[in-house]
């Protein structure tokens, strides 16, 4: 390629980075500075870490925290356990009904459980679930991603490793704990890392379902205390911004690659 | 034991939340949208079309379907656009490579609701960074989320900076799986650049443009986080999409049965889109 052509790609290439960073430096400039630099952008500023400590004390951050890391391990957990079962069920039993129940399982890839929100909350209602941790996480548990994704994965398992294992004694449990589970470790650590970062983030279902701090998310947590009166501080509702996205950002500037590689795994299927 | 036993308790765990939670919710919205919100002291009663009558009647609802309608116009072509664009500029040889994927992918790993309060400060009349840029080119100041003109396209805005780091990295990924020896044979032979892409890259990557576009349909019906700190569907109703109008209807006003109707519209759209997928395109390209 000519010099002036690669010039111009490598500018326009910094030109979109700048841009798709500036709102995230924004908002690290506004939480850093002293509330009179919060639209003045001098060099010389102090730097603060006052408005962090504000917002930590305005509002039960650390309880939030502990819901949302409580709301995405229990849903993890359950829609490890759950795909795992099921995708074991498609890739290598043949039951009957079985294409019929697994075009029934991918109905939920298009109609997820984020739109059914006015009927979900009416099972949690007649359940009791309101307001509990558990009401978020249950719609999300037997995910459709999962089990497709862990289906395709253990259809590549040879079928020679699962008759060896049959024919040393081993069960259906045994046999795909000891034999499947361990070939898809990558799938595994991949569908974690999107389950995650989209439960850590996920936000209308949980304002739904839930009313005290006892069960709030961080997401959920922030809203509450932005939208109140704070007079629009932007000092702290930055700060606070921050410290909402702080542990997940922090994780995938730690895990770049492997960040990447998942969703990337995740995606092509 | 019986295989097919097997097989579905094997399933049964994961079908019992499915079934509660996707497929009879799904016949329930259609159910109590036939049926009046019940209220203090009067069950609901059976109305059959009357809450699509009254649908049909209201102006926010259409205003909503137009709306997401603009959204996702809006929204789909120009993030895969970008999206495309990102990809093919990071898998060359580029200065800070890896400092510009990460940068492109990072709005993917960020709350939409966090994103949504820095935006709302951008954006914020008179000192918002946006306004502080107009300003020097010595333009009048301009209420861009409270103006029933840009509110809208404010949203939008915030989308494609939301999604076209998150569908880069798929096309990365399907860039790096087209074999080197294509380029380096069409080079041979002389062809362009753009000539390379258009007849050999871009057709490569048709099963990851289909792949990404229904993500990005779906999200255009699925992405209201960033309205419930923006706009509130405001002004005048100006950016107000279907789910948030569900979601307005249904636990701010709680008519709950106006709210399962509507969700009927959102659920049609989804289902027809899903068919049409299935029908027109090859499903082998998804679902293989």
């Amino acid at each position: 390629m000519s010099a002036p052509g690669r010039l111009v790609e490598t500018l326009a290439a910094w030109l979109l980075g700048a841009l798709w960073l500036l709102p995230l430096a924004y908002a690290v400039w506004t939480a850093f500075h002293p509330r009179e630099f919060s639209a003045r952008f001098v060099p010389t500023a102090p730097l603060t870490l006052l408005n962090f400590v504000e917002a930590w004390n305005a509002a039960p951050f650390a309880r939030y925290l502990i819901n949302t890391v409580a709301l995405v391990t229990i849903i993890l957990v359950a829609q490890l356990l759950l795909c795992t079962l099921a995708a074991y069920a498609f890739a290598r039993y043949e039951f009957v009904g079985r294409d019929l129940a697994f075009l029934l399982v991918l109905v939920q890839l298009m109609i997820m459980p984020d739109v059914l929100i006015v009927e979900n909350y009416r099972t949690m209602n007649r359940l009791g679930l309101v307001d509990t941790i558990v009401a978020i996480g249950l719609p999300y548990m037997a995910s459709a991603f999962g089990i497709f994704l862990l289906r395709q994965t253990f259809k590549t398992v040879p079928k020679e490793l699962d008759e060896a294992a049959r024919v040393e004694g081993a069960g259906a449990l045994q046999t795909l704990w000891k034999v499947y589970v361990p070939l898809a470790r990558p799938v595994y650590v991949a569908y974690a890392l999107v389950s995650v970062s989209y439960h850590w983030n996920n936000f209308l279902w949980p304002l739904i379902v839930t009313n005290s701090v006892t069960s709030r998310p961080l997401t959920v947590g922030l809203q509450v205390f932005s939208s109140t009166d704070q007079g629009v501080d932007w000092s702290i509702i930055t700060a606070a911004t921050l410290l909402t996205s702080a542990p997940l950002l922090g994780a995938f500037l730690l895990f770049q690659r492997q960040f990447v590689q998942s969703f990337m795994r995740a995606g092509i299927r | 034991m019986n295989r097919n036993l097997t097989g579905w308790l094997l399933l049964l765990p994961a079908a019992l939340l499915l079934v509660t939670f996707t497929h009879y919710p799904a016949l329930g919205t259609l159910y109590h949208s036939l049926f009046s919100t019940p209220k203090a002291g009067r069950a609901a009663v059976w109305v059959g079309l009357d809450n699509y009558q009254a649908m049909a009647a209201d102006p926010v609802f259409w205003q909503s379907l137009k709306n997401n309608l603009l959204f996702a116009l809006g929204t789909i072509p120009t993030s895969i656009a970008l999206a495309l664009a990102m990809a093919l500029l990071v898998n060359g040889k580029l200065r800070g490579r890896a400092f510009l994927r990460l940068s492109y992918f990072t709005p993917t790993i960020l709350p939409m609701i966090a994103v949504a309060n820095i935006w709302l400060f951008f954006f914020t009349p008179g000192y918002g960074l946006l306004e502080q840029v107009t300003g020097l080119f010595g333009l009048p100041t301009h209420n861009w989320l409270g103006s029933r003109d840009t509110a809208l396209a404010c949203l939008i805005a915030v989308t494609i900076w939301k999604e076209a780091g998150f569908f880069m990295i798929f096309y990365l990924a399907a860039l790096q799986s087209i074999a080197p020896v294509l380029g380096e044979a069409a080079s041979l032979e002389g062809a362009g650049r753009w000539y390379f892409f258009r007849r050999v890259t871009f057709p490569l990557l048709m099963p990851t443009t289909l792949f990404v576009l229904v993500n990005a349909v779906i999200n255009s019906f699925r992405l209201v986080d960033h309205i419930v700190v923006m706009t509130r569907g405001g002004p005048d109703n100006a950016s107000q999409l279907l789910l948030y109008y569900i979601y307005d209807v249904g636990f701010k006003f709680w008519d709950t049965a106006y709210a399962a109707a509507l969700t009927m519209v959102l659920l049609v759209i989804l289902a027809a889109f899903a068919l049409g997928q299935f029908v027109l395109l090859d499903r082998r390209v998804h679902y293989r």
